[in-house]
This record gives C-alpha cells, structure tokens and sequence, in this order.
C-alpha cells in the first residue's frame, strides 16, 4: 500500500476513534430517518417488506452526507487542505484514503443499524440473505467514492453543505435505485436481483475510476 | 458585416419556426389514432433532440477545458526535462496540441460553449418535460410514469442543473474548471440511468424512426416533422449563439475587472 494513501487513512482513522463524531451523527440521523419512515408510512406485514430496502438506502444516504461533508471540511482549519495540495504527494492517494476511511463508517452504521431496522420493520428474508453482503457494501461504495469527490468539489464554494447533496444525489440516482431494487429483491424474494448487483459493479468501477483520474483537477483547481 | 450575417440567420429562423408552425398545425393530418394531441411529436421530439445534442456540447467543452489545462499543467511541470527521442517528440506533439487549444482565448471559448449549452439545453429538456405529460395525459391517461426515457431525462435535467447551481455557488477561474470536472461526470451518468431504467420498467412508445416495421410515420407528417426538427434545432443555435457571447462578454469584463483591481 502506498505510504501517502496509508499516512491519511490510519490519520482520518485515529480522528475518528478519538472523536466519533461522523459515527455517533450518522447512527442517530439514520436511526432518526428510520422512526420517521415507520411513522409516516406505517409499514406492517407485506407492505414493510416492500419498502425496507429503499427506506435503509435513503437512510444511509442522507446520513452520510453530513460526514462526508465534515471530512473535508475539518481539513480547512488551520489550511490543512492547503499545506496538503503543496505535499508532494498524489492527491488521489488522500482522495482513496478518505474514501476507504469513509466507507467503513458508513459500513459500521449498516451494521449497527441493521437489527433494529429489522425489528421496527418485523422483516424477514425470503431471498439469498447472504447477497446482501454484497449489495450493500457495493452500494455504499457508490455513495462514498462519489460523496467523497463531490464533497471535494464543493469545499470550494459557497453553500458548501447544500450543494453537496444536490450534486450528489442526482448523479448517485443509478446507483440508489440499483441498491433499493437489488435489496427489495432479496428481501422479498421474488425476483433475481442479479442484474442489479451487475449494475452495481459497472457503476462502482466506471465512477471510481473518473474520479481517481479526475481528482487532481478538483483538488487543485485555482 | 458580422451582424448582419447574425441579423440574416435570426431572419432566416424565424421564417423557418413560422414555416414549422404552419405544416405542424395546418398541413400534417390528423392522427388516425390520437387525434389532433399527436401533434405535440412536432414539439416534443425536436425539443429533446436539440436538448441531447447541446449536452453533448457541454461536454465537448468541459473536455476541452480540462484537457487544455492539464496540458499546461504537465509542461509546467516537465517542460525542462529533456526526453529520449521518440518520448521527448510525443510530448512536444501534445504541449504544441495543448498550446493550440489554450491559444487566443479558446480555453474561455470552450468554458463559454459549455455554460452556454447547458443553460440552453436546460430550457429545451424543460419543454420536452412539460410536452410530455401533456400529451401522455391524454395518450396513456396519466400524466407521468417511471419508465425509462422518462426518467432518464428528468435526471439528465437534474444532473444540468445541479451543473448550473455549482457555476452560480462557485466563483472565479477554480469554478470553471470544477464544473468541466462535473460535466464530465453528469455526461458518464447518462447511458448508466438509461440503461438501469431500461431493466426497471418501459411505457414511452418505441422509437417512431428506425424502429420496428410497422412504427412509422405517414409520408404526409414526415415533411411537417422535419420542417420542425429543422426550425427548432436552428432556434436552438440561435440562442445557444446569442449565450455563448454574452458569456464571452462577461468573461472579458471580468478579466478586465481583474486588470483594474490589479492596476489600481
């Protein structure tokens, strides 16, 4: 592993542990998101099956947005940001650094979140529950990697925060509805959501790599 | 001379959309199946043509951007290194390419025809969004559906203008070069929700043109549909002009504001 990408992951990593902040408001915010949907949708028997997936995606997504705006964002005190487009290091080496640190939070969240959401949704999986394994991270991949880079890009501008999400989620609409009908297919069981973990991979390799290949453009962009 | 020119093809324009209206409306026949509301095809198609080809635009120019820029970048960086023969006249090659679409303003050419056919292609996605229900209203009896080519426009619009709102949010050089950066990624995403929106679901008829044997149009509405296409993908231009160098304009003024601010 490269020493750059390996110095940024183990500090956005320490920061993390020490503070917990992206962690403990992401839980709460998806938590929160979570008792909103069961209020206003009041989800019993089939109809709670239906919807949990896409419930637990929209979750995820909004509740990330908060942490990865505050992981650029707390590069800018003390013009971190700044002293780090001097270092003579790739940017895309701290670019996949945050998005590795990034995406096991959102990870841990899932993971944390998944037995209440299954209690306050009375679930059960009817399909092949081991795939979830595999959507959910290729999903949160999607989310992070492009979250990451649009965060990157909107640290630059006014209104910062809002027009993270409003570049994201537009551009992340592939992707989400992939997650939600990949999820919904297992969880219901009653179609193959094999063509949606296909989509998920193409979707996860084609945006990484831009956004590896076009990093260096935001991140020194002047 | 040039406004002359310019003050021709506007003629010209507005004789053509006068043209289209009349065979659109007077000449084309009624459909046998829809009635008058098929007319809307002489609107709608045209509209989402000019709309997907002023995107494709943006990208062009937010390529051309970023390419001029990373160009100079890597000279700046490797213009002193003196390189074996075959290597030393690639480089050469590509910094002389890069110093060609930099030269005499092209760079601010290229962010111009980008903003400006993004503004335009907004407008034009804007009609075929609000033709559409109009019409599937009365052809399918809701106003709107999640099908593919539906919802791929309606995020193709989202994506633009999310692109605009950052060009407004962003200031100076650094914003331009941040939206290349998403008109790239917004022109990437396309195929990817037309083909995910394909697999989820399809109502929007198949295609009219080059479809299967019996689509089609009869002989008597295809003059009146070209007539249209024509007219409305020349009134595109025409306005896509008229953006790009108000664009120009402000780009000067702001250059030389900057001047000013420095000189002073």
């Amino acid at each position: 592993m490269p020493r750059a990408l390996w110095t940024h992951l183990v500090k956005d990593l320490r920061i993390e542990w020490r503070s917990l902040d992206a962690l403990i408001s992401m839980l709460f915010f998806s938590g929160l998101v979570v008792v909103l949907f069961s209020i206003a949708f009041d989800p019993r028997g089939e109809f709670a099956q239906r919807i949990a997936g896409g419930v637990l995606c929209v979750a995820t997504m909004f509740a990330s947005v908060s942490a990865l705006n505050q992981s650029w964002a707390r590069e800018i005190r003390h013009q971190v940001l700044d002293a780090q487009r001097m270092a003579p290091s790739p940017g895309a080496e701290l670019f996949f650094a945050k998005v590795l640190a990034n995406f096991l939070f959102v990870t841990i969240v899932q993971v944390v979140l998944a037995p209440f959401f299954f209690v306050f949704y009375n679930l059960h999986i009817a399909g092949q529950a081991w795939l979830l394994a595999l959507v959910l991270p290729l999903g949160t991949w999607a989310l992070v990697s492009n979250g990451i880079f649009f965060a990157a890009l909107s640290i630059r501008t006014r209104n910062r925060e809002l027009l993270l999400s409003l570049i994201l989620f537009p551009i992340f609409i592939p992707a989400l509805l992939a997650m939600v009908q990949a999820t919904t297919a297992i969880l219901t069981g009653e179609s193959d959501p094999n063509l949606w973990i296909k989509l998920l991979f193409g979707y996860d390799i084609i945006f990484t790599t831009v956004s590896l290949l076009l990093f260096d453009f935001v991140f020194h962009a002047e | 001379m040039k406004k002359t020119a310019f003050g021709l093809f506007a003629a010209i324009t507005v004789l053509l959309m006068i043209w289209g209206f009349y065979q659109a409306i007077y000449v084309a026949p009624v459909d046998a199946m829809q009635g008058e509301v098929y007319r809307i095809i002489f609107y709608h198609v045209p509209s989402a043509s000019v709309a997907f080809l002023f995107f494709a635009l943006n990208l062009i120019g937010s390529i051309w951007f970023l390419t001029a820029h990373y160009v100079r970048w890597e000279q700046g960086l490797l213009g002193g290194v003196s390189f074996p023969a075959p290597l030393g006249f690639v480089m050469r090659t590509r910094w002389k390419l890069g110093a060609w679409m930099l030269g005499s303003g092209r760079e601010q050419a290229a962010d111009a025809l980008a903003v400006a056919s993004a503004e335009v292609g907004v407008v034009f996605c804007t009609i075929v969004l609000l033709t559409g229900p109009l019409w599937a209203r009365r052809a399918w009896g809701i106003w709107w559906t999640w099908d593919a080519r539906l919802t791929t426009t309606l995020v193709l619009w989202l994506i633009y203008v999310s692109y605009l709102l950052l060009r407004r949010f962003a200031a100076g050089p650094q914003m331009q070069t941040l939206a290349a950066v998403l008109g790239i990624f917004g022109a990437l995403d396309v195929p990817i929700v037309y083909m995910s929106n394909r697999w989820w679901r399809t109502q929007h008829p198949a295609p009219v043109f080059g479809g299967d044997s019996d689509a089609g149009m009869d002989p008597a509405m295809v003059h009146p549909f070209l007539w249209n296409m024509l007219a409305w993908l020349v009134w595109g231009l025409l306005i896509l002009v008229l953006r790009y160098f108000v664009e120009r304009k402000s780009q000067k003024y702001a250059a030389q504001q900057a001047q000013e601010a420095l000189n002073a």
